[in-house]
């Protein structure tokens, strides 16, 4: 590297901290900007976290507020509705992350192998359009898809004889059509990373296993797999870094009186008792602690990772 | 089609038609809700309660979309909407840039605590009843602010920028520069974003699309109905089924009203959806590339 020979260098030859730091003064003054925004943003409502151990009193603000150690912890722990909601999180994602692993993968691996150009591209195109779709309008087309009433699905049950059926009023129901729907949205979506993997996959090993005898199928699992294995493990990875945090939006407006016993997660117990009855530091105690678990999950996911000789995030 | 086939053997004809009708199912089953919505809305309320659609519109009418485009509260909110995407995605771009281009330079001393601050946030938040408080207390409720600053940055779009900065833009070319007396700022505005079109369309697009299908921001900070965002009033209509449908006089006035209702929802789908679709096709091309650049480790 040339470095011009009037800055000061240090004992070892590069050039001196303070020094570079003045004469490149304006980075710091470019991120001085988006330094402030998360010091606004995300650090000072991590200072909030306190109130987890504090009965929130507005006129004294949170520093003043009384502390309550780890009450609101004991209430929720004790609380009968804790596990229903903690297993209804747990659930909910688990079942999403499974499915949305295998299909996005397959759906990649079909269009890879697909010859034709125009048609890949316009399967791509049709696959990936929902993803633009906003939540809302996302559990509108649910709603009117599974209307009891108008809903496609049931004229097509009713066609084939069978009975009308409300099936956003069923909590066993409720997991699958969030599942199923998530997978709808996203699948084309999530095949891109893995289609733009297999796209680097190297032509001379699928040569070597064509001479070598493989038939297409042996390739794909012995060598198109193989190789964009590294992707996989990093979108696993993430996906368990987001399990405490399913999708709030989407779960918040798919819920009615007759599916909360299946669909209320920890998110929205948090919105309804902080928000809703004003109870903030229960409120807060209970998103620390989902907060907490994302964190323990993500760290052993990456951890995992490692030990199998798979790169991590970090 | 190419001659590919020398190398087909009998199991190979097996997997390809199977990954074939895997294809054809997955377009089949993801085109045909949206058909279905289109065709529903240009048809008849009377039509669609019955169920004579299925996949062209039956009684072609633009009933539906007259009422859509005569609904004051869906207006104001597109207006809404399409102020907090224009403003939000201009900002956004501004602070992510900000942060990406110094952190993509070695010389920047502390580069690695500034990602580190960065990174954290990733892993953990405050969550939202603190996030709250802290909006609150600036005192962004009921301001347009509150729609566009708390979810303003994105650490990860901020990643994949820096990540682009780096490997697209050469040490060499920063190096020439410096030797010519080029300051940062001037590199940056001459240098960089002339040549970082590709992934300034792509986090650009994602911005935007996040501000105009976001709801969960307006419904904590707003009160006001004058600033509901396009999905806040879609919501009512979609989800909660609140349709002003007063001044029903007899039975046969409210059959024609709810059923108008029904067909309004297919309606407002469409036309919720299109502006973020039209976007699309123009930065497509960028798309799958800014993807990659994402999957790419920090």
């Amino acid at each position: 590297m040339t470095v011009p020979s009037s800055i000061p260098r240090n004992r070892r030859g590069r050039p001196n901290a303070l020094a570079s730091m003045v004469r490149h003064w304006q980075l710091y003054a470019m991120i001085l900007l988006p330094v402030v925004y998360i010091g606004i943003f995300n650090y000072l409502p991590m200072y909030g976290v306190q109130l987890a151990f504090k009965r929130f009193s507005p006129s004294r603000g949170i520093a003043g507020s009384a502390w309550v150690g780890l009450k609101y912890f004991q209430i929720f722990f004790t609380s009968p509705s804790c596990w229903q909601v903690v297993w209804n999180t747990l659930s909910v994602s688990v079942y999403s992350i499974a499915i949305n692993f295998f299909f996005p993968i397959a759906l990649a691996v079909a269009l890879n192998e697909t010859q034709h150009k125009g048609f890949r591209k316009t399967a791509q195109m049709i696959t990936y359009a929902p993803y633009f779709i906003s939540t809302v309008v996302m559990v509108g087309l649910i709603m009117q898809v599974l209307d009891p009433r108008l809903g496609i699905v049931n004229r097509i049950v009713v066609t084939l004889g069978g009975a009308e059926t409300n099936f956003m009023g069923k909590p066993e129901l409720f997991k699958s059509i969030y599942v199923w729907s998530g997978l709808w949205q996203g699948i084309g979506y999530s095949a891109i990373i893995y289609l733009a993997a297999l796209s680097g996959v190297s032509p001379e090993l699928q040569e070597a296993a064509i001479i070598d005898g493989c038939n297409r199928g042996q390739r794909i699992w012995n060598v198109d797999l193989p190789s964009i294995t590294p992707t996989i493990v990093i979108m696993l990875i993430m996906s368990f870094g987001f399990v405490m945090s399913v999708g709030f939006e989407k779960v918040f407006l798919m819920q009615n009186n007759l599916n909360l016993s299946s669909s209320e997660i920890i998110a929205t117990y948090v919105y309804k008792v902080g928000l809703i009855n004003a109870d903030f530091g229960f409120a807060t105690a209970i998103g620390l602690f989902n907060s907490v678990v994302n964190v323990v999950l993500l760290v052993g996911a990456n951890s995992i990772a490692k030990k199998m000789n798979q790169p991590g995030l970090w | 089609m190419k001659k590919r086939t020398v190398y087909a053997t009998g199991a190979d004809r097996v997997l390809s038609v199977f990954l074939n009708a895997f294809l054809w199912f997955w377009i089949v089953v993801i085109a045909y809700p949206l058909i279905y919505v289109v065709a529903a809305s240009f048809s008849s309320s009377h039509a669609v309660i019955s169920g004579k659609v299925w996949l062209w519109p039956v009684e072609p009418s633009l009933r539906a979309y007259r009422a859509v485009f005569n609904n004051g509260q869906i207006l104001s909110g597109f207006y809404n909407s399409t102020v907090y995407m224009v403003l939000g995605t201009a900002i956004s771009l501004v602070l992510t840039v900000l942060a990406a281009y110094p952190l993509s330079r070695k010389e920047l001393v502390g580069g690695r605590i500034f990602s580190g601050l960065f990174l954290f946030t990733m892993l953990f938040s405050g969550g939202l009843i603190p996030t709250y408080l802290v909006v609150k207390d600036l005192g962004l409720r009921n301001t347009i602010w509150a729609m566009i600053l708390p979810s303003a940055f994105s650490v990860w779009n901020m990643i994949i920028t820096r990540t682009y900065f780096q490997t697209a833009i050469p040490d060499e070319l920063y190096e020439a520069a410096q030797l010519d007396g080029c300051s940062d700022f001037r590199f940056l505005n001459r240098i960089v974003l002339p040549l970082s079109g590709p992934i300034l369309a792509v986090i650009g697009l994602y911005y935007a699309v996040g501000n105009w299908n976001g709801y969960f921001n307006a419904l904590l900070y707003l009160d006001a109905s004058r600033l509901y965002p396009l999905q806040l009033v879609l919501r009512d209509i979609l989800v909660l089924g609140n349709i002003d449908i007063s001044m029903v006089k007899d039975f046969d006035e409210m059959v024609r009203k709810q059923g108008l209702a029904d067909l309004l929802k297919y309606a407002v789908i469409v036309v919720a959806s299109v502006p973020v679709m039209v976007l699309y096709p123009f930065i497509q091309r960028y798309f799958v590339k800014g993807v990659m650049i994402g999957a790419v480790k920090g």
